[in-house]
């Protein structure tokens, strides 16, 4: 086996649990946490199917804002320390493992069909291609994404602001 | 071994050891800085002029007591300095040092370029690691188990987001000049003079460097002061200010786990210094001197250059903690959101119009 | 197959040699210092009284909406790189079509700043 299969496999089984980490751990920051190493491995394998854009666009967006969000959103709300009683759910997990591995299963196999082993970029520097493709194939797709993250932000705007007749003398 | 995998340990092994003496060097300057332009003499009794208190500040932490708080969560309390301090080592990775150095050995020429590793997303990469740094302060905060920690803890990262948006955005204008991600490509996208299609202007700016920082004097504040917010050093750095919420997000810090928050904090102030020279004044770019000096001072001359221009700014992040007063926490998240990235995408826009014209031509021609 | 990502091997090393000695230093922190814990030594500091009450206080959701806004810029942050690269080859039509983007995120920054989320303290 070459030395990038290893990686690879390695990348793989360290990403398999912390997977499974964040799924059954009853500590809600831990699960945060571990799903942080999960998107850096994830991040790793990008690397190593060499699009270095998305990986580090993975840790950017997905380690540096949203789950800071999440983190956000836990600690401003409730920020339990230690163990969770109920996030443990004992009665379902049987069938919660077997609905979860057959998506998991049917979606590999659409996967694996669907793409069957085409080779997308060839040559050149994949940032420069995805500008490219971005803005002149998908221009349409790409002025609706601005249009999603505004409603997005007037969305979340809407839903945590303060009513103003309801705002009491005392507020610091 | 191949010859690839010795030049990557050999790199990893220079960096890490400039990073740390550079880091010594430089808490030892700031407080003989802050103590001239206070009136008072600072640090002058461990080794000549003071040299060593760092190292005896350094010695003395490692052997006091590690109090963990009996309501403290173990693991995060223990993860939270060690993802403060690694992704500082990793920033100043990206930073070149020099043009490339050609070595002839075993009678095969090498390039090495002086750099730990060029990346073609380097700028990303940056950002991405600046983003990492956010962790180490909310973990922190949360895992002391104590409510002025957890304060401490969500305003400074709060704050540190904000500062982070205005930062990407400022980059923008520099990646258009450059028209690459990679820092290697900037920095070489810097050298020589400007230049203007009016013959006169041509005369008088043809003794200017090409620095980004003359077309981009506007990107130039935002970033700068966007890292000093992101570093949290005065003036903004409410959140670990003894006099407000005791120590922010380190109160329940102790011994040697503080001393790592404490260098991190210097090593990202380092690592800022050294991108915004190399963002905006140009790098290792300046002259060499050939004729005038012996040939390996060619190779030291952009090693030097660079060590300057981040002397100078480094210079001006202490000046500006012994000058300016704090800011409170509105005025500092009023500061980044309503006036930073307004401007920042606006001076993008303006950027890219002044970039399409030169390049393009008017648009009906 | 090492020579196409030396630069990442390059940035392995870093982490790997940066963990180990950062480690290596807790370990003989950890042989040097004392270690006599007592049931008053680790109570959580609260300006030198008896703490009072659990490890949490209310904060505001203000805080929230700062991650919510960031993560919104971030994302256009990440947009905005790949055009940045390609500005030559996609003229002005390009230029138009991320000025419309940066618009129309900006409207949302404007209605934002407008309905006072971003004013107060904090």
């Amino acid at each position: 086996m070459e030395i990038f299969e290893i990686v690879t496999y390695f990348v793989l089984l360290l990403l398999v649990s912390t997977a499974v980490r964040v799924v059954t751990t009853s500590n809600v920051i831990h699960a945060a946490i571990s799903l942080v190493f999960t998107l850096a491995l994830t991040s790793v394998l990008f690397l190593l199917l060499s699009t270095e854009f998305v990986a580090l666009v993975l840790v950017l967006v997905y380690i540096g804002a949203v789950i800071v969000l999440f983190l956000f959103g836990i600690m401003i709300t409730r920020a339990p320390l230690g163990k969770n009683a109920e996030l443990d759910n004992d009665k379902n997990k049987k069938l919660g493992a077997a609905i979860a591995g057959s998506i998991f299963f049917l979606f590999s196999y659409i996967l694996v069909n669907g793409f069957d082993g085409e080779v997308i970029i060839t040559s050149g520097s994949s940032t420069e291609l995805l500008g490219e493709i971005l803005l002149s194939r998908f221009v349409f797709p790409f002025e609706l994404v601005s249009f999603v993250l505004l409603a997005a932000l007037i969305g979340g705007i809407t839903l945590a602001r303060k009513d103003e007749a309801l705002i009491d003398e005392d507020q610091v | 071994m191949s010859i690839e995998l010795i030049i990557s340990l050999v790199k990893a092994n220079i960096v890490l050891a400039v990073l740390l003496t550079n880091t010594i060097l430089l808490i030892w300057f700031e407080r003989k800085v802050v103590a001239g332009m206070q009136s008072r003499v600072g640090p002058d009794r461990a080794g000549p002029f003071g040299i060593l208190q760092t190292l005896a500040d350094a010695i003395k932490l490692l052997l006091k007591e590690q109090i963990l708080p009996s309501k403290a969560d173990r693991a995060m309390y223990l993860l939270a300095p060690l993802i403060a301090l690694v992704p500082s080592f990793l920033i100043f990775m990206i930073i070149p040092l020099g043009p490339d150095i050609t070595v002839e050995w075993q009678n095969a020429l090498y390039t090495i370029p002086l750099v730990g590793a060029d990346l073609n997303v380097g700028v990303l990469y940056f950002l991405a690691l600046s983003s990492i740094a956010v962790y180490s302060v909310v973990l922190a905060g949360w895992s002391s188990g104590s409510k002025y920690p957890l304060l401490g803890g969500v305003r400074a990262s709060a704050q540190m987001i904000s500062y982070e948006a205005a930062m990407g955005l400022a980059l923008v204008p520099v990646i258009l000049y450059s028209g690459s991600l990679s820092l290697v490509d900037i920095v070489n996208s810097q050298s020589g003079n400007l230049s203007s299609s009016i013959p006169i202007l041509n005369t008088i700016v043809s003794f200017i460097p090409k620095w980004n920082i003359f077309p981009q004097f506007v990107a130039f504040g935002i970033f700068f002061i966007a890292a000093v917010a992101e570093v949290n050093r005065a003036p903004f750095d409410l959140v670990e200010a003894e006099q407000e919420l005791v120590g922010g997000f380190h109160t329940e810090y102790s011994g040697f786990r503080f001393a790592m928050f404490f260098l991190a904090e210097y090593i990202n102030m380092f690592n800022m210094c050294a991108i915004t020279a190399t963002f905006f004044l140009g790098g290792w770019l300046g002259p060499t001197f050939e004729g005038i000096l012996p040939p390996i001072f060619s190779v030291i001359m952009p090693i030097i250059w660079l060590g300057v221009k981040t002397f100078l700014l480094l210079f001006v992040f202490v000046w500006i903690r012994a000058t300016l007063p704090r800011l409170r926490y509105d005025q500092l998240m009023e500061l980044g959101w309503k006036r930073m990235i307004p401007l920042s995408l606006v001076w993008l826009i303006l950027s890219a119009i002044v970039l399409g014209l030169r390049e393009f031509g008017l648009p009906w021609s | 197959m090492i020579s196409y990502f030396q630069d990442y091997v390059t940035i392995g090393a870093v982490l790997g040699f940066g963990l180990f000695l950062v480690v290596l230093l807790l370990g003989v922190a950890s042989v040097l210092r004392p270690n006599k814990p007592y049931a008053e030594k680790l109570q959580t500091y609260e300006c030198g009284v008896d703490p009072v009450g659990t490890g949490w206080s209310q904060t505001y959701v203000r805080y929230y909406i700062f991650g919510l806004l960031f993560v919104i810029f971030d994302v256009e942050a990440v947009f905005i790189f790949p055009w940045a690269i390609n500005l030559e080859k996609l003229g002005y039509f390009g230029l138009i079509e991320m000025f419309v983007f940066i618009f129309i995120l900006l409207i949302g920054l404007i209605y934002a700043i407008r309905k006072d989320v971003l004013k107060w303290e904090s």
